[in-house]
């Protein structure tokens, strides 16, 4: 185990939150086509609140800072949060599209000791990048600021969604990431707009894609092992938990909604309301999340993917159920071992899949 | 001997974690925890205090050690921050180490 895994562990034993993703903005300069956020501010938190909350975060443990959006630089208090935030000693990432980030933002991400800047390229083409972003132009500006990231030293990485608009094109990706020097994530996850909208989810990589995907070396490192089938569970993971959120992390919405991850739109309290630590400790919501053992899942506790599953409990609440099976893991499991999951079997459905997963991969050029 | 003086570094990420206290280097993402002891001694790293007078105050006294060994072990363990940026050594006083105040204890 890590000494990371280690820190991790201890963490759940003790009920601190190691990991917050906070969401300074919903505002945009970008109109991806995958987006789920509405873009319009309906009341952001001030820069006093944010500093407040900060404040709170490291009181209650909390080490591991993400800050995101909607684009983080749409707020000209930015630098104003992470230099607070990092006078709190917080370990910061920051996500963005990199298109207001020039040599002097670059410079000052550095001085403020940022651990690492995640960027998102959709392609390596401009006519699909900019097509997907709905900004003219925006690839060659994401990409000069991958570069004056790096050249001040910093870690940086490169996020690509899947999806139908950009089927084709992750080799292209990895390639740009391997010439510029940064790492590679892949993501397939497209998820319903925020207002409930599922237009969206016709985005989504087919099936046959996501087979390719779990078959390239490049992204899950040993195929054989990645796609192996799933050993038969014992009892630690039939008394273990889903993942870390609601545990050992959670998400704050730039208007002071708590919820249990980014992806698990359970509203679980407001900041405006409550002190941070009476949410985390008392809030019925992430009680309820943290109840939930994979012996008390609906249909997984008998299928042979549930020790292996990257089931995620947030996609599955947005199904209609924390405790049900999410859809696309199931699927996801299928297309990387064969083998179709119990509620597949219980649905009579090992067709074409409805992909939502995450891949995280490997290639750190740092 | 000459004394050391020893200050936080303001390039890291660190919280207290029970006992513990997690550390994070910005400059090669090192991530170390540090013990009950260690923990103290980062604390105590103002820039102004003698690493002597930080072991012989706060070491010996509160976690009842020979002061040979906490000596010894307190050189060690400052060298090795030190060479991850953790720590920050001379042999004058730090007067502005550009250091954060040390995480609460939870």
């Amino acid at each position: 185990m890590t000494l990371l895994a280690e820190m991790n562990q201890k963490a759940l034993a003790l009920g601190i939150p190691i990991s917050v993703h906070l969401d300074i903005t919903y505002r945009c300069n970008e109109r991806c086509v995958h987006c789920y956020l509405d873009h319009d501010d309906h009341g952001e938190m001030t820069t006093a609140e944010i500093k407040d909350i900060l404040g709170q975060l490291a009181d209650a443990g909390v080490f591991f800072l993400t800050l995101s959006g909607g684009e983080v630089l749409m707020r000209r208090d930015f630098f104003e949060i992470v230099e607070h935030a990092r006078g709190l000693l917080f370990n910061v990432k920051v996500k963005t599209n990199g298109v207001m980030i020039r040599q002097k933002e670059a410079r000052r991400m550095r001085e403020l000791g940022v651990e690492q800047v995640q960027l998102s390229v959709y392609s390596h083409r401009p006519e699909v990048h900019d097509a997907i972003t709905k900004l003219p132009g925006s690839l060659k500006r994401t990409v000069e600021a991958v570069s004056f990231l790096k050249s001040q030293g910093l870690k940086v990485a490169i996020a690509n969604v899947l999806m139908t608009a950009n089927l084709f094109d992750n080799a292209g990706v990895i390639a740009l990431a391997k010439e510029l020097g940064v790492s590679y994530t892949l993501d397939p996850t497209i998820t319903p707009r925020i207002d409930g909208d599922t237009s969206i989810l016709a985005l989504r990589a087919p099936g046959s894609e996501l087979r390719q995907v779990f078959r390239n070396p490049d992204l899950v490192g040993n195929v054989e092992e990645f796609c192996a089938p799933p050993p038969a569970p014992d009892e630690d993971v039939m008394e273990g938990y889903p993942c870390s959120a609601g545990h050992t992390a959670c998400y704050i919405s730039p208007y002071g909604d708590v919820f249990p991850c980014v992806q698990f739109p359970l509203p679980s309290g407001n900041v405006r309301q409550q002190k941070f630590l009476d949410i985390w400790r008392d809030s019925r919501q992430l009680k309820e999340v943290r109840s939930i053992r994979a012996k008390d899942l609906s249909t997984c506790p008998s299928c042979a993917h549930i020790g292996t599953c990257s089931r995620c409990p947030g996609l599955a609440y947005m199904e209609g159920n924390m405790r049900g099976p999410s859809t696309a893991d199931c699927e996801k499991s299928f297309h990387r071992t064969g083998i179709p999951s119990a509620n597949m079997l219980r649905k009579g459905r090992t067709g074409p899949p409805l992909p939502l997963v995450q891949i995280h991969s490997l290639s750190p050029a740092n | 001997m000459s004394e050391k003086y020893i200050a936080r570094s303001s390039a890291i990420a660190a919280r207290m974690l029970g006992s513990e206290m997690m550390i994070m280097s910005a400059a090669d993402s090192t991530f170390f925890t540090l013990n009950e002891v260690a923990t103290a001694i980062w604390q105590a790293a103002d820039g102004r205090t003698p690493l002597s007078e930080i072991v012989a105050g706060k070491i010996c006294e509160e976690f009842e050690i020979d002061p040979g060994v906490a000596t010894r072990d307190a050189e060690q363990f400052v060298d090795e921050l030190s060479q991850h940026g953790i720590l920050l050594v001379s042999e004058q006083p730090i007067l502005n180490p550009s250091s954060a105040p040390p995480p609460e204890e939870l």
